[in-house]
């Protein structure tokens, strides 16, 4: 089952190439504005980095959140999957992993050339890359939520921002903390742990929270 | 047995329909009528369990449908206005996604054959967008044909369907109920489907 | 004599109820402000270390705690009503929000001109300042979640749900913001430590948290009573009121 609703997710972002590649856009294009308002001094980039893409990260993984339940709340589909005699929070978590693996890891993968552009150390490169790997999909798992709560409302787009980003600050803060430690030649493992920490428990909680939400919405 | 006792729905400020009641044994059809806005469409949300009602309580077997949970859902296909088909996905893949979301994993032959039996021969790899209206019907009520659900819970399923469609509909639908499942359906056009009972529930 | 306590959980009998009790909390509300703003203003000596501009606390510290302490309020209730589907629960849930928001904001304006005399600028990035603003935010996405649904019944569990998410996140959301200030030292001013306090302060400050108290309660009564009339306008016993011209 949980296979299935991945395997399904998957296979209509495939069908639908275009979405994947606006959210990556919209990334890029976000971090590549920095230097442009701010100028090209490297020193500053290089402090500025982090906080940049992990900002640009969250916006992007935000943006993309619409696409989490709207389509299935449109055409019925979501009504068919709460009457499914599977788990719901499960399915949630499904959904949640696809939207990750759709929207959240060619963020992951674009990183360290982005962070080339603002001249990141080698290590810090990679620090940035590990801390969005652990954070983005907590970043996919509390926009569940949010998303389920604004399903099929006006504005739900700008809404769900207002909910969703507060909840996202721990991440931000730890995310780009990591890549900040390391560049001040910090520990930076304890920022990690608890990156690692925030997803367990958003792993174990979001998707019922989430799973509540639609049933609330689709009354 | 499947049974509603004293509900009522409100939506906003107004009472949509109140002291609804009825039981429903195997084998029995119930047809919900009533003007466009009557709640036809709230009474069967409601009966499925998507929605509560402001009042009464539903039961299956005697048991409260909330308790059961997903026990309840077991039990039930539910069609509703929206018929769940992914635009992007092919009509065989829609039938067997929407099959294995309701517990019922079904192989490609059986898909191919519920399609078939739909009218959709030859159309099973066509992506459900450039399908008509009345043929994405067929895609999702052929998942009737797959599932082994006892109640069935139907509305508007003849909707954009052609006369030869609305044929298939009514001898699955007489078939099904033979079997000693049950059928609750709205409907504004004629069919005939003959039951072991057959009850009219009107809403003002 | 027992007193039937689920006679008050009804929204009718409670319009009534809290009808009584407005007044008394508004006056007593009015009253204990009164004074703490004198022994505040008068009575209170100045400090040795910060003058004149300390005295911003006796507004500040009940601000910020009435802001946090409503937040857990208004989830408790909220999750009471999505748990037990009791209307009133939810409705107190919903009343309480603006006030809470509004002691949030009274709290950020009330520091940021503390700042400007002590730290020199209006705004320091201090731990204490960016989780009252961060509450602010939660504050403001729960009413708006609630203002965007139509469906009352929808609003009042979507709410519930944020406002559970927000109680659980706060303490996360806190101890992120005291990590992320001790990492950028140099950055900020860490000013917050009280001021060695006299007795008349602390007496002046503690007044003027139970008059925040008492405000509290009054205006988010008054609100119920507004939120009721609005749910309930249908029914029979707010047409009666209306014939008896008490509306």
């Amino acid at each position: 089952m949980f296979f299935w609703i991945v395997q399904r997710d998957l296979l209509l972002a495939v069908r639908r190439r275009s979405d994947v590649l606006t959210t990556l856009f919209f990334f890029i294009i976000v971090v590549s504005l920095f230097p442009l308002s701010v100028g090209p001094e490297m020193n500053m980039l290089r402090t500025m980095a982090p906080g940049v893409v992990w900002v640009a990260a969250l916006l992007a993984s935000m943006l993309s959140l619409g696409r989490l339940f709207a389509s299935d709340y449109l055409d019925g589909t979501l009504e068919q999957m709460l009457l499914s005699p599977q788990s719901l929070p499960i399915l949630v978590l499904g959904k949640a992993l696809a939207h990750w693996m759709v929207s959240g890891v060619p963020l992951v993968m674009m990183a360290p050339v982005l962070g080339i552009q603002y001249d990141l150390p080698l290590d810090a490169l990679f620090v940035l890359t590990f801390s969005l790997l652990l954070g983005t999909p907590v970043l996919s798992l509390i926009g569940a939520i949010g998303a389920g709560l604004t399903l099929g409302l006006r504005g739900s787009g700008v809404l769900v921002s207002l909910l969703v980003l507060p909840l996202y600050i721990p991440v931000l803060i730890f995310g780009a903390g990591a890549v900040e430690a390391n560049m001040a030649g910090i520990a930076f493992d304890a920022h990690l742990s608890l990156l690692g920490a925030f997803l367990l428990v958003s792993i174990v909680f979001a998707p019922w929270a989430a799973a509540a939400s639609l049933r609330v919405s689709m009354e | 047995m499947f049974q509603g006792t004293n509900l009522a729905c409100v939506r906003g400020d107004r009472k949509l329909f109140e002291s609804i009641s009825f039981k429903l044994e195997a084998g029995c059809l119930m047809q919900v009528n009533g003007p466009n806005g009557s709640g036809k469409t709230s009474l069967l949300r409601i009966l499925c369990g998507l929605s509560s009602p402001g009042m009464g309580i539903i039961s299956w077997n005697d048991v409260a449908i909330g308790t059961l949970g997903n026990e309840y859902f077991r039990e039930l296909t539910y069609i509703g206005h929206l018929s769940g088909t992914k635009d992007d996905l092919t009509a065989l893949e829609n039938l067997r996604i929407s099959s294995a979301l309701a517990g019922q994993k079904i192989s490609d032959k059986q898909a191919q054959d519920a399609l078939a039996y739909m009218g959709l021969r030859g159309r099973e790899s066509l992506p459900a967008k450039v399908l008509s209206q009345g043929q994405r019907r067929r895609v999702a009520l052929a998942r009737l044909l797959v599932c082994k659900t006892k109640l069935w819970i139907l509305d508007e399923p003849l909707a954009a369907l052609d006369v030869g469609a609305v044929k298939l509909m009514q001898a699955l639908l007489e078939q099904h109920l033979k079997q000693g499942g049950m059928v609750i359906m709205t409907t504004h056009q004629d069919i005939d489907v003959t039951a072991a009972s057959t009850i009219q529930l009107q809403l003002a | 004599m027992a007193i039937n306590w689920y006679k008050y959980a009804s929204p009718a009998s409670f319009y009534t109820l809290a009808g009584k009790m407005v007044p008394f909390f508004a006056i007593i509300a009015i009253g204990l402000l009164i004074a703490g703003l004198y022994i505040g203003f008068f009575v209170a000596p100045s400090d040795f270390q910060q003058g004149e501009a300390y005295r911003i606390i006796f507004i500040h510290v009940p601000a910020a705690w009435m802001s946090m302490f409503l937040y857990v309020v208004m989830a408790f209730w909220a999750g009471i009503g999505l748990a037990f589907n009791t209307r009133l629960s939810s409705m107190m849930a919903t009343a309480i929000a603006p006030t809470g928001a509004l002691f949030t904001f009274l709290a950020l304006w009330t520091g940021s001109l503390w700042g400007k005399p002590m730290w020199g600028t209006w705004w320091v990035w201090d731990a204490r300042l960016t989780s009252e603003l961060i509450l602010l935010f939660l504050y403001i996405g729960f009413m708006s979640l609630q203002a965007a649904i139509d469906d009352p019944r929808r609003a009042d569990k979507a709410g519930a749900i944020i406002a559970l998410v927000g109680v659980i996140n706060i303490p996360i959301i806190y101890f992120s913001v005291q990590w992320w200030n001790t990492l950028h030292q140099g950055a900020s001013v860490s000013v917050t430590q009280a001021p060695t306090m006299a007795a008349t302060m602390l007496t002046g400050m503690m007044v003027m948290v139970f008059a925040s108290w008492m405000y509290s309660i009054a205006v988010i009564l008054k609100r119920v009573r507004v939120i009721i009339l609005e749910r309930e306008s249908h029914t029979t016993w707010v047409a009666e009121l209306r014939e008896k011209g008490a509306l």
